[in-house]
């Protein structure tokens, strides 16, 4: 009896949350196609795909996140790499250190941004181009805590130690050990962080807006305060985008027990 | 760098500075790019207009426009981190040991990965969508009749004839909890499975009810978790900016929808109480973290053996 009412109160929680999930998303879904009036229709959706704004923004998004990833790869692999070969010391600082971008809020960040790089003598502001730098910067270091875990639980499970010695003993030198022999080790966790990353950078405001770039999340805000039902097609497209990122991490990474940290 | 060649031996190397070599990349990129407009701030905010020292600029604590923002941000943040922690909670342990059914607990433990990374505006514009006035939910409400206080039946049932507002705090907060209970769920989830079979075991062989065992066995040794997953969700919440400012348009006064206001305009009439408000955030911010850190090596120690 007592194991029944324990079921009972169990599946009480879990359909309130699955009602939280979906009851959102199916609202959204089913508004965003009521433009037209008196009938269903994806005109939205078509009016939001039309938008040459839309287009631009989202190419411009999507580049500055291929951008971060591969800048957040590129300074985050080799120095995991170089923690557990040389400084393994340095592990518990770094988690910490790591976990800082947390403590600094975007909107906290972005105004130290603006404050120090829009002046003399870093001054990176005037152009497109430094402003375009000074996202990407953001963009990493917002985005650090999360890639910088994914390779490090990725490095954890393999013997980095051994490989590196493996390969050296074979005559490489550091630079294809790390590109022909750890990365290929570490895909699937660099493939994890990137993703993670990349979603984050797509769905991004505060860089954008704050440093007036064309980037999506600015674009959307936009359009959140001139239209009534774009909003709700461009909400669905980037539920489906965040959904298409996670769902690739998760069917790449099959069978393995990442830890996952979030946040906004 | 490009010469220096791994060797193991080099551990016994008594100068551990010259094992950093490899990480001054990373030191460099963080130092400028965010402990240089952390200090930018941080020293903007013991400075008068002439760059003098003085603590003039907190102030704005005795602003009562800037003191609010601060009640509300963590009137907010505490709300939600503590709904969303107990929701997320009672999801989690609904999902873990087959306590519902294996479809719901894969579908939940996906959906928890989905809606803790789903924020900013997708998310107030899904809640407008849903709740706002023309919404899906509010249309629907409105073609029903519920009965009055009076037993009269109301008809058409618009919630916002009854006090319901979306674009309000009671807004802001049924759109956090989209993502904080998700969080919860996360981050919970590795301590109830941590919970061995044996306990309940143990404790059903002494004699204890269900009620007791909770009491008595497993909350306790949850209680660090729980405490460190619910400041998370805090910080999580008040460090939110893009939801508010895109579901109220910024009519609610959050320090971030502040600092944003300030970073456009100088609303404060100072610049240098901005800084004090951003430094504020930060302050709480670091406690927060720190708390939540060390909750977790506390809970760290157990959940491993």
């Amino acid at each position: 009896m007592t194991k029944q009412k324990k079921n009972a109160w169990a599946i009480f929680w879990a359909i309130l949350a699955m009602l939280y999930f979906f009851l959102p998303m199916l609202g959204t879904f089913i508004f965003s196609l009521r433009m037209k009036r008196g009938v269903l229709s994806f005109m939205a959706y078509q009016s939001v795909l039309a938008d040459s704004h839309f287009l631009e923004s989202f190419r411009y998004s999507a580049t500055m996140g291929i951008i971060t990833v591969t800048i957040s790869v590129l300074l985050l692999l080799p120095t995991v790499y170089w923690i557990y070969i040389k400084a393994p010391w340095m592990r518990a600082a770094m988690d910490i250190i790591t976990i800082l971008p947390f403590v600094v809020p975007v909107i906290v960040l972005v105004f130290g941004l603006i404050r120090t790089f829009g002046r003399p003598p870093f001054q990176l502001t005037l152009t497109a181009f430094g402003t375009d730098i000074l996202m990407t910067a953001g963009y990493v270091i917002i985005t650090m805590p999360y890639m910088y875990r994914a390779i490090d639980v990725g490095m954890r499970s393999v013997d980095v130690r051994t490989l590196t010695e493996a390969a050296q003993s074979l005559g490489s030198n550091w630079l294809q050990v790390l590109t022909q022999v750890i990365l290929p080790n570490l895909r699937i966790a660099v493939l994890s962080g990137a993703l993670i990353c990349f979603a984050t950078v797509m769905g991004e405001l505060i860089l954008g807006d704050f440093l007036v770039r064309p980037a999506l999340g600015s674009y959307m805000a936009g359009v959140g305060r001139s239209k009534a039902y774009e909003p709700a097609a461009l909400a669905i497209i980037s539920y489906g985008l965040t959904w298409l990122c996670l769902g690739l991490i998760q069917y790449f990474s099959r069978g393995r027990q990442d830890g996952q940290l979030t946040g906004r | 760098m490009k010469n220096k060649q791994l060797n193991r031996k080099s551990g016994k190397d008594p100068s551990r500075w010259k094992s950093l070599i490899g990480l001054l990349p990373f030191f460099f990129f963080i130092a400028f790019f965010l402990v240089m407009p952390s200090i930018t701030l941080f020293s903007g905010a013991f400075q008068d207009m002439d760059g003098q020292f003085t603590l003039a600029n907190f102030s704005f604590l005795q602003n009562t426009f800037a003191l609010k923002s601060y009640l509300t941000s963590i009137w907010v943040s505490l709300i939600t981190s503590v709904i969303g922690g107990a929701f997320g909670f009672f999801v989690a342990y609904a999902t873990t040991s087959g306590r519902a059914p294996r479809w719901m607990s894969t579908i939940l433990t996906t959906f928890s990965g989905l809606a803790a990374n789903f924020g900013g505006v997708p998310l107030a514009f899904a809640f407008i969508a849903t709740l706002g006035r023309t919404g899906f939910i509010t249309a629907l409400l409105k073609g029903i009749c519920l009965n009055g206080p009076d037993g009269a039946a109301i008809c058409p049932f618009n919630p916002y004839d009854h006090g319901f507002n979306l674009y309000s705090v009671v807004g802001l907060i049924l759109a956090y909890t989209y993502f904080q209970f998700p969080l919860m769920v996360l981050t919970i989830t590795p301590a109830l499975e941590g919970l061995k079979k044996e306990w309940v075991e143990a404790s059903t062989n002494l004699g204890s009810s269900s009620a007791q065992y909770w009491r008595y066995v497993a909350l306790p040794v949850l209680l660090p978790s729980l405490l460190g997953a619910t400041i998370l969700l805090f910080g999580n919440a008040f460090g939110a900016y893009a939801t508010a400012q895109a579901l109220t348009g910024g009519s609610i006064y959050l320090v971030t929808i502040m600092i944003g206001q300030q970073i456009r305009g100088d609303v404060l009439g100072n610049p240098n109480e901005g800084y004090a408000l951003a430094f504020g955030m930060v302050i709480i911010m670091s406690i927060t973290i720190f708390l939540y850190v060390m909750l977790q090596r506390k809970t760290a120690r157990w959940i491993k053996s």
